[in-house]
């Protein structure tokens, strides 16, 4: 075995490495609180990078990885073209027969999970009273199976069985992509379950710890699941989360210009459920240029539109959705170099309907001076590529509500009909971390990841029973080692 | 006077010292256009995209080297096969630089189109920094490739003589399916079966898709391959020819020589013979 660390360019980084790992292990457990409770969940991995490619094609993860998993364009291309290369080796047939798409990934850790001011319940007394919650410990991520690959030329899947860290599957990806239709990189067509054509993916994402997510990417305002009134149906709705549809996708040779137009079942990627019989549309645009030896820049923009139901209409044949609202999410987004150092950074406008922003059923009164709530959010992620071995991320994240769907009434939070504060439910998150990767191999690959990432919710204590309105803070340490093969 | 000569030699002395760094400085540069590579920030690419198969030391004897039925190109040997140079000379930069994004069709070399043209350039900067020989031979002058005629039924029966009597076919076959007597006892410089191209599988040639690479494949040859340089035998006019011959035995392929050679009745039988033959099924290859 042809270890990374045997070249010489490579023997720098170790010892840094080393030192930064020691450095975050000391600052743990220093970190550790001794008052832990129960237990915090922690979402499992949906992470991807795709090992049974590397095999595949005998390159390292970092040809299409800037840092596993996050791509670069030589990945991004790759994937664009239905995972193929392109030099007419890329159906099954030329495979050895022994080979095997199928590539898994976990990631065990020690993590630890505080909140601020959690509704803390005496057992012994029944009371409640609002103090600091923390535990830690080592847990389990969910794992991944990933499998992909070309079934012929130009006719590709994914398919991705995931687990929660109680091991409970489901299907996290399930598609078909028919590629290079009438011979152009142009016209491709994918149908099944997907990750949204989001060129800053959740499913690449290089945070991993409970709060290290994109916000953005699931935020609801919190008057759409807090009415005690209305028997509505749950409205959910994450660009992060997986979708069901079609979509129609093209790109230029070298993926610097990239389009994709996907009509997509209303049901936020759940199956075998009501959806109301609706669609949803998402369109997505960017286009890449050159910047001498700063690198690749991209810039972006992608909307969101669709309609979801307010209400069920059951019998015993059939369970159909109805009262159908809309909603939206748009924005632009930039993926921008300079060298080693690199910025993600997005912005979102998002905005639902009254009837889902309230929680209300589209046949019942809507609370007196209900509005269709509106919001602003973004981020900036850094990343520090010291080498393909070595990279230090950071992201900051806010999410500002501009118009509440229920009337401010200061300093009340009354479920279905009043709202304390004009920024009540806004966000902001900080996450920073770095993962490294002791070696690379075209066989599989492995991390030490360590982050911290912090959530505050304004007033977000009012959600929790006899909470005092104060805003709710999340911190969350996480240390893993992260493999796939 | 005195202090004007200590200025002058302390600026000989300051220019002496400027040299070498100088010299350095520019021993890792390549110029493809307006792009200036360089070979430091190609060692990290090379580092991060291309160590699997060609190796931590440019030999080809990466960790996936023994799997690939197509060897890594061994950059220390500097034996290229896509050239628009003499057989036996080093490729030009702008060469190096094509292949780079061009890739190698039925080899596991994909294109890198999909890196900058800055990276691509820094790529070829490092490349050229495994052999020695890039310190001691020169770049050959790229051979001159005259405009291309048009193409005439006569010529593309010109082109088939020329297949016949410069015994192409004794290894790319008598109807070009990389089936001549030839074909199955050929090794490359590593002593490694190599399989003469087959053009009824329609596939992209190595180095290039245009009738202009066609020419210089036979031109200057494939170096490292079997495949020799025609330059010392063959007249710019009859290249040609045999160009446009050679595409007509691409039958999946359209291009105005195979339709030109199909309306004629000896065309048209022999492409019909032609596609009676087999592909692999699933290959994605046309029957």
């Amino acid at each position: 075995m042809f270890h990374w660390a045997s070249s010489s360019m490579k023997r720098r980084m170790p010892w840094l490495a080393s030192l930064l790992v020691c450095g975050f292990l000391v600052l743990t457990f220093l970190l550790i609180d001794s008052r832990s409770a129960s237990a915090l969940p922690i979402p499992p991995g949906k992470v991807h990078a795709i090992p049974a490619f590397a095999r595949k094609y005998g390159m390292p993860c970092s040809a299409c990885h800037e840092a596993w998993p996050k791509l670069n364009n030589f990945g991004q291309s790759f994937k664009d073209n239905g995972y193929q290369m392109g030099n007419d080796r890329d159906a099954p047939i030329f495979q050895q027969p022994a080979y095997w798409p199928v590539s898994f990934r976990m990631t065990p850790h020690w993590h630890r999970e505080s909140v601020d001011r959690a509704d803390i319940t005496n057992q012994a007394t029944g009371t409640t009273v609002e103090g600091r919650l923390t535990t830690h410990g080592f847990d389990l991520s969910g794992m991944d199976i990933l499998t992909a690959g070309t079934l012929a030329k130009n006719i590709s899947f994914l398919l991705v069985p995931a687990a929660g860290n109680d091991a409970v599957f489901a299907f996290e990806s399930a598609n078909v992509r028919f590629s290079n239709l009438l011979k152009s990189g142009w016209l491709n067509i994918k149908v099944g379950k997907f990750e949204l054509d989001n060129m800053i993916s959740e499913k690449r994402i290089m945070t991993l710890s409970a709060n290290g997510g994109y916000q953005i990417y699931h935020f609801q305002p919190v008057t759409e699941f807090t009415n005690p009134v209305a028997p509505l149906v749950p409205f959910t709705f994450g660009m992060g989360d997986n979708q069901i549809g079609a979509e129609l996708s093209g790109h230029s040779k070298n993926s610097y210009t990239r389009y994709s137009a996907a009509l997509l079942s209303s049901n936020d990627g759940s199956v075998s459920v009501p959806n109301g019989h609706g669609y949803n549309t998402y369109l997505t645009f960017s286009q890449a240029f050159e910047a001498g030896s700063l690198g690749l820049q991209r810039v972006g923009a992608f909307a969101y539109i669709g309609r979801a139901p307010t209400y069920l209409a059951t019998s015993s044949l059939l369970t159909d959705g109805f009262g159908q609202k809309s909603f939206y999410r748009a924005g632009f987004f930039g993926l921008w170099y300079l060298k080693k150092l690199d910025f993600m950074t997005m912005y979102t406008r998002g905005g639902d309907n009254v009837f889902l922003g309230t929680g209300t059923p589209s046949f019942s009164p809507l609370p007196v001076g209900a509005q269709g709530p509106t919001w602003n959010a973004g981020f900036i992620e850094t990343h520090l590529t010291v080498n393909p071995q070595f990279i230090l991320v950071n992201r900051y994240e806010l999410i500002r509500m501009s118009r509440q769907a229920l009337p401010v009434t200061p300093g009340v939070f009354e479920p279905g009909v009043s709202v304390p504060s004009a920024d009540f439910g806004d966000i902001d998150a900080l996450v920073f971390g770095y993962r490294y990767y002791p070696f690379m191999s075209s066989r599989a690959g492995f991390a030490i990841h360590n982050e911290f990432s912090t959530v505050r919710q304004r007033g977000g204590t009012a959600l929790l029973p006899g909470g005092s309105g104060k805003d709710l803070t999340n911190n969350s340490l996480f240390i893993g080692f992260d493999f796939i093969f | 006077m005195r202090a004007n000569k200590s200025m002058q030699w302390m600026f000989l002395a300051a220019a002496l010292l400027a040299l070498p760094s100088l010299a350095i400085a520019q021993q890792g540069e390549i110029h493809i256009g307006k792009v200036t590579g360089h070979s430091d920030a190609g060692k990290q690419l090379y580092y991060r995209f291309c160590w699997g198969c060609h190796g931590f030391h440019g030999d080809g004897n990466g960790e996936n080297g023994p799997y690939l039925n197509i060897l890594p190109r061994n950059f220390v040997a500097a034996t290229f096969k896509c050239r628009s140079t003499p057989t036996g000379t080093l490729p030009t930069d702008e060469d190096l630089y094509a292949s780079v994004g061009r890739g190698f069709a039925n080899s596991n070399m994909p294109a890198w189109i999909s890196l900058t043209k800055q990276q691509r350039a820094n790529m070829v900067a490092f490349i050229k920094t495994f052999s020695p020989r890039w310190k001691t031979d020169k770049p050959g002058d790229p051979i001159n490739v005259p405009a291309e005629p048009a193409a005439t039924l006569d010529g593309i029966k010109h082109g088939k003589e020329l297949f016949t009597k410069l015994e192409c076919w004794k290894c790319h076959g008598p109807e070009g399916r990389g089936d001549g007597p030839s074909a199955s006892t050929l090794t490359d410089s590593n002593d490694q079966p190599i399989r003469p191209y087959n053009f009824a599988e329609g596939s992209r040639f190595k180095c290039g898709t245009t009738n202009h690479d066609l020419y210089k494949i036979f031109m200057t040859g494939l170096d490292g391959t079997p495949m020799p340089s025609f330059a010392d035998v063959i007249k710019p006019e009859d290249a040609w020819d045999l160009v446009h011959y050679l595409r007509t035995l691409q039958v999946t392929h359209k291009s105005p020589e195979l339709t030109l050679w199909m309306g004629s009745k000896e065309g048209a039988e022999f492409v019909k013979a032609q596609k009676v033959g087999g592909t692999p099924t699933g290959s994605g290859i046309k029957q």
